[in-house]
Parts: structure tokens; C-alpha cells; sequence
């Protein structure tokens, strides 16, 4: 898997992202994927040439193991990482396609130019950072969404596969071939567990940012004037999210919501 | 003497160099101890980890034979006198240590997008004074020298905290050649010898040691940026003849 690729796209388009989607991508890069290199895939190496039993019937170990690991930790990790990485090529699909038909207008426009103004002009069009309103704002919502829905997925399909973050050090196992019931060890299972745990806080962090990145951005941009019913409501409601309280605001509200309703 | 042939490990490795690309691009905003830190961190910790001490833990299961052949016993045993492996834990030291300095990164990036936005309302679009503004040495002052002391102080925290971690699993730090052992389904107790424990105990020993004086350089570094913004308070202040001593001696650094 070559992760020096996915997270050079990933910064390419990390571009147009905001502030909180920087952090995310460092989270995601730093204690998901390098967690992922270093450790954990030395750690899963030997699961299955190391996963013993105590048998000699060949065929027993294989279904067993069959058994007990349907997926293993190191593929669901991967993909979840391959899974959440995709929505941002929404947001990049997006800009892509708006580019082109800015570029397109642009040269009907500036025919007249000449070469060389035209094409300072394209430069200009192809660094330009996007402001996150209208469709670029849904889109956005959109890919944040999914990304959430992605990574909670993910960890709720690892919960129900192995029944919790821990790893037993005992199975048994009474599949055909086994004669009876067997008594099967797993290597490593306390470390197996250290770095489950590990993944699964990291992986909730990063919900948490990709959370306060959806509430940044619907703060930032809804037109809460229209839903609120007064523009002082909104700049309030805006103000608790993206700055400190405007105390003055706040009782200003007060006294306009206690005279209103007669008491 | 007679070819061995390389060992070829198909599990991806650790690319420790783009790593170190990474964090030293944080390099030019740091003082001088923060550059040596650095080079210590580089060359006496990752490299000899990279080099060295994986090829010495590298059969640690393999190699951990027991005087009895129960199946499972083995792995057993090895759980549970390995519960994470050192490797595992210096590679996740090394890993939170260097993340304090991603902090820094963040926060000189967004004093370059400040101050990008102010030259441009300020109507100086010069792309020359742009790019000046990109390579420009930030000095450590106000909110940078804040962010700067709060990420020494987590380095140093995270180091203690794992050196104290592998005290706690690991008690006395060394290596012992022979444990005994009872978990089920061992019958009894059984010997378990570990593979290559001496030297085990001297890389031990030595990864201890660079930890420490990694800890001392970034105490030092802090006594270094607490003294001098000491300094320019007091001469500011104008009890000039301490404040110019404590410049003085600070300007050797």
C-alpha cells in the first residue's frame, strides 16, 4: 500500500479545505497511518503462522482460524483508511470541474488578451483558493458527511467482528475437522489490544474534528437570519460558535425576548 | 566465507527518511539547541532503531523457547511476559515526541497566511515580497514563543511518560536470560528462555540513555527561551545592567 501517494493527493486537495480539515488530515496521517506502518502491521505479521493449537488433526488450524478471523485488523484498518480518504475527491472533482468552466469563459472573454496576459490569467485561476459558499459549501457538507459515516461504520464493523476491542488469549473451536473441542492461542493478543485501543481513540478523534468541522462550517455559512427570524439571533448564534460571546448581544436578546412576551 | 543472502521482508518498513524530511522542515524556526536536539534524535535514536535494534528483536517470538511442548504454552508465556514489544514503544516515542514540533509548523504557517493577507490589503502584491514573506526566519516572539515552550513541555512530558511506561512493564530495565511461568495451558511451571537478552539489555540501555539527554536538551532549551524573553522584559523594563547580562550570556546560543 503505498501511503506516501495517498497522502501526497491528499494534500493536494487538502487546499480548499478549512483550517480544522488540515488538522484532521495531520490526526489521520500521524496516529492512524504511521501507527499503522510502524507498529501494528509488524505486531499482526505472525497471526496466523503463529496461531497454535492444540492439535495435530490437519485442517482443524485453518478452519479455526477461518473462523475466528474473518477480516483481519491490519485489511479493516487499511480500508477504512482508503474509505475515508475518498470523500475529499468529491470536494477536488468539484473544483476541478468549476476550474474548467471558469477557464473556459475566460479565454471566450479575453480573446483579445494575447498570450502571454492569458495566460498570467489561467495561473491566477488555477492558484486561487475557492471560497466555501453555494454548491462548493454542499459539496463539502456532503464529503464531511460521508467521511463520518465512513469511519463510524468501519468501527462499528470492527466491534461487531471480534466482540469488542480485546483480544482473548484462548479460543476454542469444535469446527469439522477439530475432533471435539480444541484449545487455540493467539499470538500477541495483549498487544494486539494496546494498539486496537490505540486506533479505535484515534479514529474517534478524528469524528470528533470532522464533527466540529461540519458545525465551523454551518455556523460560518447557513443564512440564519432567514431561519432565526432576526439578524441580532443569528450574529448571537454566530459569535457563540466561531468567536467569544458578545455579552452586549446577548443581553441586548434578553431584555428584546423579555419585553416581547409580557410578563 | 560463504554469501548469505539478504533477508527479504515483505511487510512494508517504516520510511523513517521521509519522516525525518518532514520534521526537520520545522528545523529552521527552532533555536540552536532545538537543531541539535534534532540531529541527536535523528542519528542516536531512529537510525540506531532503524539499523540496529530491529534485527535484535526481530526473532523476539521466535527465539522464545520453553522447556515443554504443550501447544500454546509458548505463546502464552510470551504474552504475558511481552505485553508490547520495546520496538513497538520506542517507535511510538519517537513518534509523539516529534509530534510537538508539528505544532510549531502550524502555527508559523498560519502567521505566514496573516501576514500574506495584511501585505495584500496593504496593496504591496509584489510576488517578490510574497516570496520573501515564505522564507523569512520567524523570530520567536509573543504567541510563536507561547506555542514553541507549550510543545518543549509536551516533548517532555511524552518522554517521561514512556520512559516511566517502560520502567513500569519492563521493571529494572534489563533483560533477563530465563522467566518462569504457570498461565494455563502450561502444566506446571515451565522455563522460558528469551532470545538474546544481553544484547536486548545494552540497546536498552542506550535508547534509556539518548532519552535522557534528549530530556536534558529540551530542559535546557526552555531555561534557554524563558531566560532570554527574561532578558528583554527586564532591559525593556529598564533594569538594564540584569537584563543585559542575562542577553550577554544567552548570545552564544
Amino acid at each position: 500500500m503505498s501511503w506516501p501517494a495517498l497522502y501526497a493527493q491528499l494534500v493536494r486537495v487538502n487546499r480548499h479545505s478549512t483550517s480544522l480539515g488540515k488538522i484532521w488530515l495531520s490526526v489521520l496521517f500521524i496516529f492512524q497511518v504511521m501507527v499503522l506502518i510502524v507498529a501494528a502491521e509488524s505486531v499482526w505479521g505472525d497471526e496466523q503462522s503463529d496461531f497454535t493449537c492444540n492439535t495435530l488433526q490437519p485442517g482443524c488450524e485453518n478452519v479455526c482460524y477461518d473462523q475466528f478471523f474473518p477480516v483481519s485488523h491490519i485489511r479493516l484498518w487499511s480500508l477504512q483508511l482508503v474509505f475515508v480518504s475518498t470523500p475529499t475527491l468529491l470536494v477536488s472533482m468539484y473544483v476541478a470541474y468549476r476550474n474548467r468552466g471558469d477557464k473556459r469563459r475566460l479565454i471566450q472573454v479575453s480573446g483579445f488578451l494575447g498570450n502571454k496576459g492569458q495566460e498570467e490569467e489561467l495561473e491566477t485561476l488555477k492558484e486561487r483558493k475557492l471560497l466555501v459558499t453555494g454548491a462548493l459549501w454542499w459539496t463539502y457538507i456532503c464529503s464531511l458527511v460521508v467521511r463520518l459515516l465512513f469511519e463510524g461504520g468501519f468501527m462499528y464493523a470492527l466491534y461487531v467482528v471480534y466482540n469488542g476491542f480485546q483480544m482473548p488469549r484462548l479460543v476454542q473451536c469444535n469446527q469439522w475437522p477439530c475432533p471435539n473441542l480444541v484449545d487455540y492461542f493467539i499470538s500477541r493478543p495483549t498487544e494486539k489490544a494496546i494498539f486496537t485501543v490505540l486506533l479505535a481513540t484515534a479514529s474517534s478523534i478524528c469524528m470528533v474534528l470532522n464533527m466540529a468541522e461540519v458545525a465551523y462550517l454551518i455556523a460560518k455559512y447557513l443564512p440564519l437570519e432567514h431561519i432565526l427570524g432576526s439578524e441580532s439571533a443569528a450574529r448571537l448564534v454566530k459569535s457563540a460558535i466561531l468567536r467569544r460571546p458578545n455579552l452586549a448581544l446577548l443581553s441586548g436578546l434578553f431584555r428584546a425576548t423579555v419585553q416581547s412576551s409580557d410578563w | 566465507a560463504p554469501l548469505i543472502p539478504p533477508t527479504t521482508n515483505p511487510e512494508p518498513k517504516m520510511n523513517w527518511a521521509s519522516f525525518y524530511a518532514v520534521i526537520s522542515g520545522v528545523n529552521r524556526h527552532s533555536t540552536g539547541i532545538g537543531r541539535i536536539w534534532l540531529s541527536v534524535l535523528f542519528i542516536f535514536r531512529i537510525l540506531v532503531l532503524v539499523v540496529a535494534a530491529e534485527s535484535v528483536w526481530g526473532d523476539e517470538k521466535s527465539g522464545f523457547t520453553c522447556n515443554t511442548q504443550q501447544p500454546g504454552c509458548n505463546s502464552v508465556c510470551y504474552d504475558h511476559f511481552f505485553p508490547i514489544s520495546h520496538i513497538r514503544l520506542w517507535a511510538l516515542q519517537l513518534i509523539l515526541v516529534s509530534t510537538p514540533a508539528l505544532l510549531v509548523a502550524m502555527h508559523v504557517a498560519h502567521r505566514r497566511h496573516v501576514d500574506k493577507r495584511i501585505y495584500k490589503l496593504s496593496g504591496r502584491t509584489n510576488p517578490k515580497d510574497l516570496e520573501q514573506i515564505k522564507t523569512q526566519k520567524m523570530k520567536i516572539t509573543g504567541a510563536l514563543w507561547w506555542t514553541y515552550v507549550i510543545s518543549l513541555l509536551f516533548r517532555i512530558i511524552f518522554e517521561v511518560t514512556f520512559m516511566y511506561v517502560f520502567y513500569m512493564i519492563y521493571p529494572g530495565y534489563k533483560m533477563i536470560r530465563l522467566v518462569k511461568c504457570d498461565s494455563y495451558p502450561c502444566p506446571n511451571t515451565v522455563d522460558c528462555f528469551v532470545s538474546r537478552p544481553t544484547e536486548k539489555t545494552v540497546f536498552t540501555v542506550f535508547m534509556l540513555a539518548v532519552s535522557g539527554v534528549c530530556i536534558l536538551l529540551n530542559i535546557a532549551e526552555v531555561v534557554f527561551l524563558v531566560g532570554k524573553a527574561c532578558g528583554k522584559h527586564l532591559h525593556n523594563a529598564g533594569d538594564s545592567s540584569i537584563g543585559a547580562w542575562i542577553q550577554q550570556k544567552l548570545r552564544f546560543f
